[in-house]
């Protein structure tokens, strides 16, 4: 109970007819030095509650007396009314003293009772996770829709026009013989393949809009090649190409720089160096200095500081002319690289294979 | 291609030291740069210190030994050995490795041994026992003159301290499959003088840039002609496949081993050396890039040869001992064949057995010859026969350089004991043919590739580069490989044959603008023929590295497109779910469908497979699924949940050349627990995380899946696609006999394109909400979605969600139906709902069921 609403008791005078005999001061202290007694002996807060009833509430020693005040004399009054006073003062302190304590102790107790060993919490199945090529596509696409590309798609079957042809590549073309295709029972005798490369998403592209066109095409490739630890019958490639208005082999080197910073660190350096590829001309391969070594030379980069990452070059004119678009009008440049080798790169995996094996234990790393 | 720095060296001045490290890795980075990627740069030739040149004194048997016999060399002093080679003579100069000599290969220090009763105080050393080559004939014999006795064998000329790079040539290059072209870009760009010291440039040998060299020693004729000098005959029959054929008779040749120079650079150029001859034909290719071919000259039926197609089916048994059938691919093949018809070789890919040179050899017919590239390249590509002659032919020769092969060829066999270190350079000893007999150089020539005149404006060089282009800085960078760049007199119109004008001085109102110039390509870069290979060139010379990266960005805003945006989703909720992504082949084992349960599809073949287990299209994700999860239970690894995102094919539609292709999502579920209701599960949790527009499962049988289990799922009315348990017996023939398997699968490109959810939103309410359960018996023909969905409409404005809690099969049931059970909470926006309102509310909803429905209220 709160004090303070006993706190408005009446300071009349003591008068006649008192009920009652004695001092005030004896007869109260008597009641509080009881009550106190009652109070430090409750052992938990609920006996604690009964004891400040009793002692404090509407039917305590104290609230008969409280009501018998108006009939004390005007003389003795205050007297009663302070030491009534100053005895639920008391009691209250002790009371939310007893509390406090009672209260430390009971969470103590708790505390105890309720002990956990937080490293015996058995398994509960975890979230599954995005196999580490689709974290290292995801973050391609990320970077270069922030360069303002957009990501184009096409389909992994493709025509001999789109993968060959109408990347300068004709029939007989010795270039043909470095991309050993998978043909299909479709159509004319090698007329239809898997795509041997993400090119043929430019061709779709250029076909289909006109230019300006920044746009990167990630996806999957296919060439038949015995597989080992560098390389897959089917992997991933990002490839980027834009047509414009101006646009420079200086464009290029900016780009491929921008680009390797964003993906590699900002301490990575690019270079490019002559090529041959028939779909660009001026074409170069692009490298990266080494990621483990920083350019000094070690195991990883075959003692030689550069990473070999893709291939690039300024769209050549004939491709321009093969989709109908006026080399004179436009110029462009394309650069890809592999998505399965830059994830190796990014985690050091050892064997590509291990990429396609599905081991799901070697996946729950990523 | 690998070439010797010495080689260079001997080509253009390089000056650079094989024992200086910096500079070697100077000139390597400088090869890299220009494009001819040096794939490993190793220093050779240190490990035959200690050895030293000794002339034979004495040879003697030794009593008891057939084998072996007693030596005395002078090597400054007179050491005695013993030796079991046979092929040298008192007076011949041979290698000596002294007693605490280190071979190549060997353990430790030579140390001195006692055999039947003779010391031996050292070892006389053959060329593989020095590490030098192959050559498993004996002792190292070198030519007279060509070292002092006792001078330390590193220091004989050819055998000395040299580096080998090996560089990775692009395959437009063909001209930098040789040392002199190697050499000759890398002296453009180190500014050295490029061309052998007082012989002449190389580059120019043989009539650069298509003008030809023709002296007395030449003669001339027409393909269809027959050519005859002597007894020799050379014609050309199809000319299309072999525009130029020029041969040369040497008689009198004496064969013998090669000089020191020839024989380690061919070794260390992947070669091995075999005999004069035969060697100068390898070297010349090696050095010059073109390949040759000699014959033995009285083992051609008739006395000469002729190019011509090969006649169908016709065989030939090439120098490696292979029977090749010709005339029986799409292309003509080219053959040699000898006067008589008899093939003799494979043109430009291998020579014939039957004339191959042989130690008794001693007429030489020599060919050299321009092969149409492609049809070298498909006739090696269909007998699988890749030589180093096909590699060049394939490519494109220098039509015009076969002077200077031949010239070249007769150079190193002219002078064998030449001073060492130059093969073939001045020196009195005698040759090692009769060069009074044999023939002038017999040449037919057809339609040959004439040089290239390219009009090269110098803005748009400027334009494609992003680099200044001067005339000046065109022609410093150019001109050095053997291109000429000349101003244009008038700027000629579009597609005008131009001529080449004389060079402007100064300005004028009468002359060309500067911004055009005419470059001519010298012949052996069939590479260039357009303005743009002319940037490609100036940029090379110049360095792309030392052009200035610009920076630029579209108008456009970069973005992914909602099939890409739709596909993230999907694989994040299916991540969400404790599936792990894996990628499973596209390409599957024929009939891997069928035993997927899938026997009506259509299996789109490859042609050529490179395993039988990779030979058909996916058309669904389920087999891959199936088998990487066999694969992954068989290792241990148990509990899991798997997807996969990829396209799967089906046969092209009507009017497409192509299959079609869809973007599928599949998620398998194995855990102990899983099974067709987890995969509702799954697809409810997906739906909800793609917010997809009423999200619906329609009972539909699916092949592959569980008969009774399985149903196809909607969205906005578009079917995206199925969901259940995979058949058992699926299961059983992937080995998954023992557990039920979910499955749920997507097309990630339908999902893309339902309608986004329109529907008002549902806004908070301050009132409170109340709910009550309804249970109805229903018909076992209703699926419970319908009877939910009916409810859903009926609970109208306030309803606050409809959700089905229990569902009740026994005999408080009628049979033929079930108990199912849905709690509908309802909420006002405006109010709190009072009993009158929640008793009408119940009453629409009830009546709506047993309306709709075979179903009644349960009491």
């Amino acid at each position: 109970m709160d004090r303070s609403q006993d706190h408005t008791g009446q300071d009349q005078a003591p008068g006649e007819g008192e009920p009652g005999e004695g001092e005030p001061g004896s007869v109260v202290g008597a009641i509080e030095q009881a009550a106190l007694a009652a109070i430090l002996r409750a052992g938990t807060l609920d006996e604690l509650d009964a004891v400040v009833v009793d002692a404090t509430g509407k039917r305590s020693s104290l609230a008969d007396l409280q009501r018998q005040l108006s009939e004390r004399s005007a003389g003795s009054r205050p007297a009663w009314g302070k030491a009534l006073q100053q005895a639920r003062r008391t009691l209250g302190e002790a009371a939310e003293r007893r509390r406090t304590e009672l209260a430390a102790a009971q969470r103590a107790e708790r505390s105890v009772a309720e002990r956990m060993d937080l490293t015996e919490v058995l398994p509960a199945p975890l979230p599954g996770q995005l196999h580490p090529v689709t974290q290292t596509w995801e973050e391609l696409e990320d970077i270069f829709t922030g360069m303002g590309f957009v990501v184009a798609e096409g389909p992994e079957v493709e025509d001999d026009w789109h993968n060959f042809t109408a990347l300068n590549m004709p029939a007989n073309h010795p270039a043909r013989d470095g991309q050993d295709s998978f043909y299909l029972e479709m159509g004319e005798p090698e007329s239809v393949l898997l795509r041997t490369q993400t090119s043929p998403v430019q061709i779709r592209l250029m076909e289909s809009q006109p230019p300006p066109i920044w746009a990167v095409s990630p996806g999957r490739v296919y060439r038949r090649d015995t597989p080992d630890a560098s390389h897959l019958a089917a992997f991933h490639q990002i490839e980027a190409l834009v047509v414009d208005r101006g646009i420079s082999f200086a464009h290029l080197a900016g780009t491929i720089s921008t680009f390797t910073k964003a993906f590699f660190g900002p301490s990575v350096r690019s270079r490019l160096r002559p090529a041959y590829f028939p779909f660009t001309e001026p074409s170069a391969e692009f490298d990266i200095s080494c990621t483990l070594c920083g350019g000094d030379g070690c195991r990883s980069c075959g003692g030689v500081g550069w990473l070999e990452l893709g291939g690039s070059g300024m769209v050549d004119p004939a491709v321009f002319q093969a989709v109908g678009l006026d080399p004179e009008e436009w110029s462009g440049f394309a650069f890809g690289f592999g998505i399965d080798r830059c994830a190796a790169m990014r985690w050091g995996i050892p064997d590509i294979r291990l990429l396609v094996d599905n081991d799901a234990r070697f996946l729950s790393q990523f | 291609m690998r070439t010797t720095l010495s080689w260079l060296t001997e080509l253009a001045p390089f000056g650079v030291a094989p024992s200086d490290s910096a500079a070697v890795a100077d000139m390597a980075a400088t090869l890299a740069d220009l494009g001819m990627i040096p794939e490993s740069v190793e220093r050779v030739g240190s490990a035959i210190e200690g050895v030293v040149v000794a002339r034979v004194e004495e040879v003697d048997a030794i009593p008891g030994a057939d084998r072996i016999r007693r030596v005395v060399v002078d090597a400054g002093t007179k050491v005695e050995v013993v030796c079991g080679a046979s092929n040298f003579a008192q007076g011949d100069l041979v290698a000596l490795a002294p007693v605490g000599a280190v071979l190549p290969g060997a353990d430790g220090p030579l140390e001195r041994r006692r055999m039947k009763g003779v010391t031996s105080n050292g070892m006389l050393c053959s060329p593989v026992e020095l590490g030098l080559w192959e050559d498993r004939g004996g002792l190292l014999v070198l030519p007279a003159g060509a070292a002092e006795v006792g001078m330390p064998l590193a220091s004989v000329p050819g055998l000395g301290p040299d580096v080998l790079f090996d560089l990775e040539i692009q395959a437009n290059r063909p001209d930098a499959l040789s040392v002199a072209g190697v050499a000759r870009d890398l002296a453009a760009r180190v500014s050295v003088a490029f061309g052998r010291a007082g012989s002449g440039s190389p580059s120019t040998a043989g009539g650069a840039a298509g003008a030809r060299g023709v002296d007395r020693s030449t003669v001339v004729g027409r393909p269809g002609e027959a050519l005859s000098w002597g007894d020799v005959t050379v014609s050309v029959e199809d000319a299309s496949l072999c525009p130029r054929l020029t041969a040369q008779l040497l008689t009198g040749v004496r064969q013998r081993p090669s000089l020191p120079t020839v024989a380690r650079r061919l070794h260390l150029c992947g070669m091995r050396p075999i005999s004069n001859v035969v060697d100068a034909s390898n070297y010349v290719m090696l050095e010059l890039g073109q390949p040759t071919h000699p014959y033995d000259f009285d083992r051609l039926p008739g006395g000469g040869i002729t190019a011509r197609a090969a006649r169908v089916g016709e065989q030939i048994e090439t120098l490696d001992g292979v029977t090749r059938v010709l005339g029986v691919g799409p292309m003509p093949d080219c053959v040699i064949a000898a006067a008589d018809g008899t093939p003799v070789g494979v043109a430009g890919v291998m020579g014939g057995a039957s004339s191959e040179i042989s130690p008794s050899t001693s007429r030489v017919l020599l060919e050299a010859a321009y092969f149409d590239p492609r049809s070298i390249s498909a006739t090696a590509r269909r007998l699988g026969l890749r030589s180093e002659a096909s590699a060049r032919f394939e490519r494109g020769c220098d039509p015009w350089g076969l002077e200077a092969a031949v010239s070249r060829f007769c150079q190193l066999l002219g002078r064998p004991d030449a001073e060492p270190g130059q093969p073939g350079s001045n020196a009195s000893s005698p040759a090692s043919w009769d060069q009074s007999g044999g023939t002038p150089l017999l040449d037919i020539t057809g339609d040959v590739p004439r040089a290239t005149r390219i009009r090269v404006r110098l803005e748009r060089v400027e334009q494609v580069l992003g680099l200044p282009v001067e005339r000046d800085r065109m022609a410093t960078l150019l001109e050095p490989m053997g291109f000429s760049v000349s101003d244009l007199l008038h700027e000629p119109e579009h597609g005008q044959e131009v001529e080449p004008g004389p060079r402007r001085a100064g300005g004028g109102a009468a002359t060309a603008p500067r911004s055009t110039v005419e470059v001519t390509v010298p012949s052996w870069r069939p590479d260039t023929s357009r303005e743009v290979d002319v940037a490609e060139e100036v940029a090379r010379q110049w360095g792309y590295g030392k052009i200035s990266p610009l920076q630029r960005r579209p108008v456009q805003v970069g973005r992914l497109s909602p099939l890409q945006r739709t596909r993230r989703a999907v694989r994040r909720a299916m991540v969400g779910l404790g599936a792990s992504e894996v990628w499973t082949p596209t390409l599957l084992a024929a009939g891997e469908h069928k035993k997927a349960g899938m026997a009506t599809v259509v299996e789109l073949k490859v042609a050529n497979p490179l395993v039988a287990e990779e030979a058909v299209l996916r058309s669904s994700l389920l087999p891959g699924l199936l088998a990487c999860m066999a694969r992954n239970l068989s290792r241990g690894h148990d509990e899991l949940r798997m997807f996969e995102v990829g396209h799967v094919f089906a046969p092209p539609a009507a009017g497409s050349s192509l299959p079609e292709e869809a973007d599928v999502a599949a998620l398998l579920l194995a855990r102990e627990s899983d099974g067709a209701e987890e995969a509702v599960r799954s697809w409810r949790a997906l739906a909800h995380a793609l917010v997809l527009t009423d999200a619906s499962v329609e009972a539909d049988q699916k092949a592959g899946l569980h008969p009774g289990r399985s149903a196809s799922l909607f969205s906005a009315g578009v079917h995206v696609g199925s969901v259940g348990e995979v058949d058992p017996a699926v299961a059983e023939a992937f080995g998954l006999a023992s557990r039920r398997l979910g499955w749920l699968q997507l097309d990630v490109g339908r999902l893309a394109c339902v309608p986004p959810h329109t529907g008002p939103l549902l806004l908070p309410s301050r009132f409170p909400p109340a709910e009550f359960d309804l249970s109805f018996a229903v018909d076992d023909s209703v699926p419970a979605e319908t009877v939910q969905r009916t409810l859903a409409r009926a609970a109208g404005p306030w309803s606050a969600g409809v959700a089905l809690f229990d569902v009740y099969r026994g005999q408080r049931v009628q049979a033929g139906s079930r108990g199912l059970a849905f709690r509908l909470r309802f909420v006002a926006p405006d109010h709190t709902l009072d009993e009158r309102e929640l008793a009408d509310l119940r009453r629409s909803c009830v009546q709506a069921v047993e309306q709709e429905h075979p179903a009644t209220l349960r009491t």
